[in-house]
């Protein structure tokens, strides 16, 4: 399979091509690719002459990167200190039951990733789940359900939160 | 528009200031990040809307600001100048605020806040128990501005300490000033801002580098995304004022990338700055030159430490090094560099405004100034609290913080993120400042404070933070890498109720080969929240080990879910959720959990309207 290359291209043109930038054009890459593809690893290197090997430590050494594709809704449950004694586990524990994944995993469909995060920061909200770009707060067990309902209509994060109130 | 001399700023500031006198009310909207969870961007819309109709739009504005720290009960909207606050404002409130409270000038009462313990609604912000208590030093502009102005920012008077500052005021003097005002960083370390500041001054080699540390890894601590969120323009002066004194021309930030409105807001910030000849070349005129550059992180949380930090800035990973080179000599690209923490830059323009005599005036002896706290886990008021340093953690948990939730009793509070640790009840009264925390086991961190009642396990929070570290290890030294794997199957074992009290002896001989041993702080700290959980909750640890019992009815393997009869009125809802049909029970009769197929899942805990669901 070979990916489209447009994206990557204008990705290296935004940033200066040295290793400082290195972690920017991942993060991009990942953003616009959703995981990063070894073969692209391979051309940021030369882009940026930094060794291929560096380009691939750095590449597993940050959460925010993946080597593999991620789903198209992202759910990442919070795992700072105010959700955990909150009750967050629980809320992991049933989104796994839901959708049938571990976390970290992706369904086969390639719709859902289920990630745990360390802290999101709206920790007065605890427990908090943030789907893509959307952040619930107070969550409780019997909220998921309409979460992932509301991720299978295409409707606007506002709508999609009034729906689990 | 760019301003190319102080005189120019000054004007600007006055200009702004008369305009803004003859203006209108106006409707503040908080848009942080809590708020934009509860939904406030429809608010917003809907105040739009609401003014439109009335053909208001010229006379009334809004503005959406940054957070104004009492997330529970958000959105917030707050009506200046007369600082009527509402609470939990629906999309659907805004027409009738919009009627009511700016034509008729009348307050809606039921979206009032009413004081928990006096029951009496209050109309006004100033009133309110949760910020009156409060010194908002750093804060305070978040609710007046909107972030993403800088006009806002100049009118509250943003900016002038800086333009005093470069025509009048020498490098030397700048640190002086930061050195007597006693100033510690706020990230967690504690060390004096202006002696860090003028042993980078006097390192030779350049260039010089200056750091904004806005990594905000530790969980349960939000106020350097609040800040960078609510206020850029206060970090950015702090920022250019430091360069100035220690004489660098690059700046980085260094900022999460989970933090996406406090990256957007930032940008916007930099951009609008330098456009108002507030930053790049020959800054208000004054031949001095200085640019800043932000860096979004990679999600590592040992990259909060400062060495982790500027490895990942050179495109590196973010391993630590050895604390014995000193960053301010060798730091980014083993170059002179200042690293301070967002709300440590917050503070330099405050400083050098009102002076380090004033500055010194609030605090205690050795720990001067405010400090933001992040309120959360079970407390009543959770949000962002700034108090000034040497009040006790009682005044911030019950009188700010409103107490406990559901009225029950408060076991600890947890405080300085994963290498802090959990204080109890009988540490209450001790003042909050750097030195009086660590002294009890803990530290002040980054001001995460993380309140817990007695359905909290202490072994439970032991292992979630070990659990955390474990993650977060870099790796690169053996203390730290294997240290925490090990205790980490310690606690597992405590909290199966396996292992003897020789597990307790082994723990404590192992987190101190690892205080001794680590080459970080991460590692050296990592030990904190067992041995401050032993220390103060030993028994709890002995009741897992001994009795088998886990006494908050938190760890799954010692706890039995069962059916409180007296309450149970039969209404299938809990029998309906539980996942692994553990429960049985006709409609209208009393219900049974089956201990042998119940996962501890809590689902029936949660849903149950009846509280008739025990867990022991």
């Amino acid at each position: 399979m070979t990916l489209p290359r447009a994206p990557l291209q204008q990705i290296l043109t935004k940033y200066p091509p040295k290793e400082s930038s290195l972690i920017m054009v991942l993060q991009d890459v990942q953003d616009a690719y959703r995981h990063l593809p070894l073969e692209l690893l391979v051309e940021v290197a030369k882009a940026l002459e930094v060794p291929k090997a560096k380009v691939i430590a750095v590449a597993t050494f940050y959460k925010a990167f993946s080597l593999e594709p991620k789903g198209e809704v992202e759910i990442r449950v919070c795992r700072g200190t105010a959700c955990h004694v909150r009750g967050g586990l629980l809320i992991m524990d049933e989104f796994k039951r839901l959708l049938g994944i571990e976390e970290g995993e992706t369904t086969s469909d390639g719709k859902y990733t289920l990630e745990a995060v360390n802290c999101v920061g709206t920790c007065a909200m605890a427990p908090v789940v943030v789907v893509n770009d959307t952040y619930y707060g107070s969550m409780t067990v019997n909220k998921l359900n309409r979460i992932l309902r509301a991720t299978k209509s295409s409707k606007t994060a506002d709508a999609a939160r009034e729906e689990t109130e | 528009m760019h301003l190319t001399s102080p005189e120019a700023l000054k004007r600007l500031k006055s200009q702004l200031v008369r305009q803004r006198k003859e203006n209108k009310s106006v409707i503040t909207v908080c848009a942080g990040t809590g708020c934009v969870a509860c939904g406030c961007a429809a608010v917003s819309a809907a105040f739009r809307e609401a003014l439109k109709e009335n053909h208001l739009e010229e006379k009334v504005e809004i503005k959406t600001t940054g957070c104004h720290g009492f997330c529970e009960r958000g959105p917030l909207v707050v009506m200046r100048p007369e600082g009527i606050f509402y609470q939990r404002v629906k999309p659907a409130d805004a027409k009738q605020i919009v009627e009511k409270t700016i034509k008729q000038g009348k307050v809606i009462e039921k979206l009032l806040y009413r004081d928990p313990q006096t029951k009496q609604l209050l109309t006004y912000e100033k009133d309110i128990p949760f910020y009156n208590k409060q010194e908002r030093l750093i804060f305070g502009m978040n609710g007046h501005m909107d972030p993403t102005s800088i006009q806002d920012y100049i009118t509250l008077g943003g900016y002038q300490a800086l333009g005093r500052v470069l025509v009048s005021v020498h490098p030397d003097e700048v640190i002086e000033e930061v050195k007597k005002s006693g100033l510690r960083g706020r990230g967690g370390g504690g060390f004096s801002t202006g002696r860090k500041w003028a042993s980078c001054r006097q390192a030779e080699g350049e260039p010089k580098y200056i750091i904004c540390n806005a990594d905000e890894g530790d969980p349960g601590a939000f106020m350097d995304r609040s800040l960078l969120e609510g206020n850029p323009h206060a970090v950015v002066e702090g920022m250019i004022i430091g360069a100035y004194a220690i004489g660098s021309h690059d700046g980085y930030v260094y900022v999460r990338n989970e933090y996406p409105l406090a990256v957007k807001n930032l940008n916007i910030a930099l951009a609008a700055a330098r456009e108002y000849g507030l930053l790049g070349a020959d800054i208000l005129g004054s031949g001095f030159s200085f640019d800043i550059t932000v860096s979004r992180g990679g999600g590592a949380f040992v990259c909060g430490e400062s060495t982790a930090l500027m490895a990942s800035l050179e495109g590196k990973i973010g391993e630590p090094r050895a604390k014995y080179i000193h960053t301010v000599e060798c730091g980014l690209w083993e170059k002179p560099s200042t690293l301070n923490n967002v709300e440590t830059w917050a503070n330099v323009p405050t400083i050098i405004e009102k002076g380090a005599d004033w500055y010194r005036k609030i605090g205690t002896e050795n720990s001067k100034g405010t400090k933001v706290f992040a309120l959360t886990g079970k407390v009543n008021n959770t949000g962002l609290v700034e108090v000034p340093m040497g009040i006790p953690l009682r005044e911030i948990i019950f009188d700010i913080g409103g107490g406990i939730l559901d009225g029950r009793a408060f076991k600890a509070v947890q405080t300085g993120g994963p290498s802090g640790g959990c204080l109890p009840e009988s540490a209450l009264n001790l003042p909050v400042d750097f030195d009086t925390l660590t002294e009890a086991g803990s530290m002040m961190g980054s001001g995460g404070l993380i309140v817990m009642d007695d359905r909290t396990c202490m072994v439970d929070v032991a292992k979630y933070f070990i659990h955390f570290l474990l993650e977060e290890s870099c790796g690169k030294c053996v203390p730290c890498r294997e240290g925490l794997r090990q205790l980490h199957e310690m606690l597992e074992e405590i909290s199966r109720g396996e292992g003897g009290v020789g597990t307790l002896d082994g723990i404590e001989r192992l987190c101190s080969v690892m205080e001794q041993g680590s080459l970080c702080a991460l590692g050296r700290s990592a030990p904190n929240p067992v041995m401050s959980t032993l220390r103060y909750f030993r028994d709890e640890y002995l009741a897992h080990l001994e009795a088998h019992r886990c006494p908050a009815g938190v760890c799954k393997a010692l706890i039995n879910y069962s059916v409180i009869e007296e309450n149970c009125t039969g209404c299938v809802v809990c029998k309906r959720a539980c996942p692994a049909e553990a429960i049985t029970g006709e409609k209208n009769q009393v219900h049974k959990i089956n201990s042998e197929i119940c996962t501890r899942c809590g689902i029936c805990l949660a849903v149950c309207k009846f509280d008739a669901i025990l867990v022991e």
